[in-house]
C-alpha cells in the first residue's frame, strides 16, 4: 500500500513538469484497477470505496477522484449517492474504530493507496451550533422575564402582574437578562465555531438544562415571599455597600468574559479553523491569560458566584456549582489539547482556577 | 427498585471469558469474594429471620420489625458497590449502579424508616421478600463467578426469577410509597417552605409522587433489558462470552 501511495504521489509530481512516461500509472495486479484517464497530464486518479464501519458493507464506490480532493468533497459525493446522509452527519475514517478524518484532509496526503478504503459511521441527525446556542439562550431570557413580571398561573392570583418591592430583585433581573442578551449577541457576532454541527439530541438536553434551571431560579427570586439579603446575613458592613460590591464583581466578570471571547475570536481569521495559543492583549481583562488557559470559564464562574451572593438563593448556588463542574471538565480538556498541540505552551497556566484547578 | 438488573453488567464482566478486558487483580478478587459472601450471608439472615418470625407469629403482618436491622445494614452496605465501580475493580457503570443502589437505599431509609406508619403495611413484606430472594441469588452468582465455578442452576435462577420478583418488588415499593403519602403531607416531612433566608423550597409529598411516576418509563426499560440479557445468557449455555 505504501509503495502504491509513493508511486501515486511521485506520479503527480512528475506530471507537473512533463508528460510522465517515466513514472507509469502503477500497473499493478489489483483487479479493481481501472486505467487512469488519459489527459494532457497523466494525472493519477484515485478510487474511493466507502464501507460501513459496523457491517463492512460496501456503501459507495467513487472512481476518478482527484488526488487533491478533500474529505469534504468526498463527503459531498457520497451524499449524492445516499441523500439521507448529508455531509455533516458523515464520519469518514481510515479505520472502523479510528478517529474521524477532517474535512480539510486531502486524499493524496492520507496513508492510502490509489484505491482508498474508508469507513463510514452515521453520526445521527445534526443541528448547527448556532441554532442550538440561540435556542438554549433565548429560553432563559424569556422564562426569567415571565417570572419577573409574574405572569398568571405561576404564583397565587393576587400577585399576577405585580412587581417585587425589593430593589435587588430588579437588579437581578437586569443582570440575568443582560447576561443572556450578551450570550445571544456573542453567538451571532463573536464566536467562530470549529464544528458546524452537533447531534440533534443535544438541543433537547441543553435546553432542558438551561430552561429548567432558569425557571427554577427565577421562581424563587421573583417570588412574593422572596427574602432579600438582609443585615442579618452580613454583620460587618452596611448591606447596601456589600451588595453594590458584589454587583460590581459580577459585572466585572461579565466584561471579562466578553473580552476573552473577543480575544479568542481575533486569534482566528474569518472562515478558518486554525488554533493558536491565546496571549494577553492590551485589554487588562485578558491579562488573566498569564495564569489560566480558559479564562472565559473563570469569568463565567465569577459572574455566577456574584449572582448567587447577590440573590442569596440556593437554586442559584446549585446552578453555579453544576456549571462550575461542567466548565472545569471542559477547561481541563481544552488545557490538555493545548499542551498536546503546542510544545511551547506556557507552563504557568492552569485550566480554570489560577494555581488550583 | 428491586432490580435484579444492578449487577447484570457486573456479572458479565466478572465472568472470565476470552473477550474480557483486564479484570480485577488477585487482591481485589479476594476482597470481592469476601464482600459477596458476606452479602449473601446477610440476606440469608434476613430470609431466615422472615421465615422464623412468620412461623412464630403465624401471620404475615408486621414481619418487617423482625428483620429491620439486618435489612438496613446490608442494603446500606450495598453502597460499597458504587465504590467498586468507581475504583474500577468492577467494570460496571458508576452512574447505573449508583442509581440502582440509591433507589433501594431511598426506599429503605427515606420511606420505610422515616414514615413509621407504613412499616406495618403488607406491601413492605412484598418488596422485602422480592429483594431478599433476588439478592441471595445475585450475590451467590457473583461469588461463584469470581471463583470461576458458576453452577448453571445459579445462573438460571438469576436470569429467571426476576421475571416474577421484579414486578413483585416494584408493586411492593409503589404501594409502600403510596401508603406513605398521606402521612408525609400531614406532617410536612422533609419539606421546606418559603419564606426562608435561602430562598428555597422542597415539597417531599410532590417529590414522592414524581418518584412514583418515574417508575413508568424506567421499570419497563430495566425489565426488558433483563429479558434480553436472559435470551443472550441462557441462549448460549456453552458460551461464556461477554453478556453485554
Amino acid at each position: 500500500m505504501d509503495a502504491l501511495a509513493l508511486e501515486a504521489t511521485s506520479g503527480k509530481k512528475t506530471t507537473n513538469g512533463a508528460a510522465a512516461p517515466a513514472v507509469p500509472v502503477p500497473s499493478q495486479p489489483p483487479v479493481k484497477r481501472k486505467p487512469a484517464k488519459k489527459a494532457k497530464k497523466a494525472v493519477v486518479f484515485f478510487e474511493v470505496e466507502i464501507l460501513d464501519a459496523k457491517t463492512k458493507d460496501k456503501l459507495c464506490f467513487l472512481d476518478k477522484v482527484e488526488p487533491n480532493a478533500t474529505i469534504g468533497e468526498i463527503k459531498s459525493m457520497f451524499h449524492k449517492s445516499h441523500p439521507q446522509w448529508y455531509p455533516a452527519r458523515q464520519s469518514i475514517r481510515l479505520d472502523p474504530k479510528g478517529k474521524s478524518l477532517k474535512d480539510e484532509d486531502v486524499l493524496q496526503h492520507l496513508p492510502v493507496g490509489t484505491t482508498a478504503t474508508f469507513y463510514f459511521r452515521d453520526l445521527g441527525a445534526q443541528i448547527s451550533w448556532v441554532t442550538v446556542f440561540l435556542t438554549e439562550y433565548t429560553g432563559p431570557l424569556v422564562i426569567y422575564l415571565m417570572f419577573y413580571f409574574r405572569v398568571p398561573f405561576i404564583y397565587a392570583p393576587k400577585y399576577d402582574f405585580t412587581t417585587s418591592k425589593h430593589w435587588v430583585v430588579h437588579l437581578a433581573c437586569m443582570c440575568h437578562s443582560f447576561h443572556y442578551v450578551k450570550r445571544l449577541l456573542e453567538t451571532l457576532f463573536v464566536h467562530r465555531f470549529s464544528h458546524g454541527t452537533m447531534p440533534l439530541r443535544n438541543i433537547f438536553k441543553n435546553c432542558t438544562y438551561y430552561w429548567g434551571f432558569a425557571a427554577w431560579m427565577a421562581y424563587y427570586i421573583n417570588h412574593p415571599l422572596y427574602t432579600p439579603p438582609s443585615k442579618y446575613t452580613c454583620t460587618y458592613v452596611f448591606i447596601d455597600t456589600t451588595q453594590c460590591a458584589i454587583f460590581v464583581i459580577h459585572y466585572f466578570c461579565q466584561i471579562g468574559n466578553f473580552s476573552i471571547h473577543v480575544a479568542l475570536r481575533n486569534l482566528r481569521p474569518p472562515g478558518s479553523k486554525t488554533r493558536k495559543i491565546p496571549y494577553p492583549t492590551k485589554n487588562p481583562f485578558t491579562w488573566i491569560f498569564l495564569l489560566v488557559s480558559c479564562p472565559n470559564y473563570t469569568y463565567e464562574l465569577g459572574s455566577w458566584l456574584g449572582f448567587t451572593l447577590m440573590t442569596q438563593c440556593l437554586p442559584v448556588a446549585f446552578f453555579t456549582l453544576v456549571g462550575f463542574i461542567q466548565m472545569t471538565v471542559w477547561a481541563k480538556g481544552k488545557h490538555r489539547s493545548y499542551l498536546k498541540e503546542f510544545r511551547d505552551y506556557p507552563p504557568l497556566r492552569s485550566p480554570i482556577l489560577p494555581f488550583i484547578l | 427498585m428491586s432490580a435484579a438488573a444492578p449487577g447484570t453488567s457486573k456479572a458479565a464482566h466478572s465472568e472470565v471469558g476470552p473477550k474480557k478486558k483486564k479484570g480485577p487483580g488477585a487482591l481485589a478478587t479476594a476482597y470481592l469474594v469476601i464482600y459477596n459472601v458476606v452479602m449473601t450471608a446477610g440476606w440469608l439472615v434476613i430470609a431466615v429471620g422472615l421465615v422464623r418470625a412468620y412461623l412464630a407469629r403465624g401471620s404475615y403482618h408486621g414481619l418487617y420489625y423482625s428483620i429491620e436491622k439486618p435489612l438496613k445494614f446490608f442494603q446500606t452496605g450495598a453502597i460499597l458497590e458504587i465504590l467498586h465501580c468507581a475504583v474500577g475493580i468492577v467494570p460496571s457503570s458508576v452512574v447505573l449502579t449508583g442509581f440502582q443502589v440509591m433507589s433501594r437505599v431511598f426506599l429503605t431509609w427515606a420511606v420505610t424508616h422515616s414514615v413509621r406508619e407504613v412499616q406495618s403495611e403488607d406491601s413492605v413484606l412484598l418488596f422485602v421478600t422480592a429483594w431478599t430472594i433476588t439478592e441471595i441469588i445475585r450475590y451467590s452468582f457473583y461469588t461463584f463467578s469470581l471463583l470461576n465455578h458458576l453452577p448453571y442452576l445459579i445462573k438460571w435462577a438469576r436470569y429467571t426469577f426476576f421475571i416474577v420478583l421484579y414486578p413483585m418488588g416494584v408493586t411492593g415499593e409503589l404501594l409502600t410509597i403510596y401508603a406513605a403519602l398521606p402521612y408525609v403531607q400531614k406532617t410536612g416531612l422533609y419539606s421546606v417552605t418559603l419564606p426562608n433566608k435561602y430562598n428555597f423550597s422542597f415539597d417531599y409529598y410532590t417529590f414522592l409522587i414524581l418518584v412514583m411516576i418515574s417508575y413508568i418509563p424506567l421499570f419497563p426499560q430495566l425489565y426488558f433489558h433483563m429479558i434480553r440479557q436472559r435470551k443472550k445468557v441462557l441462549g448460549h449455555i456453552e458460551d461464556y462470552s461477554k453478556v453485554e
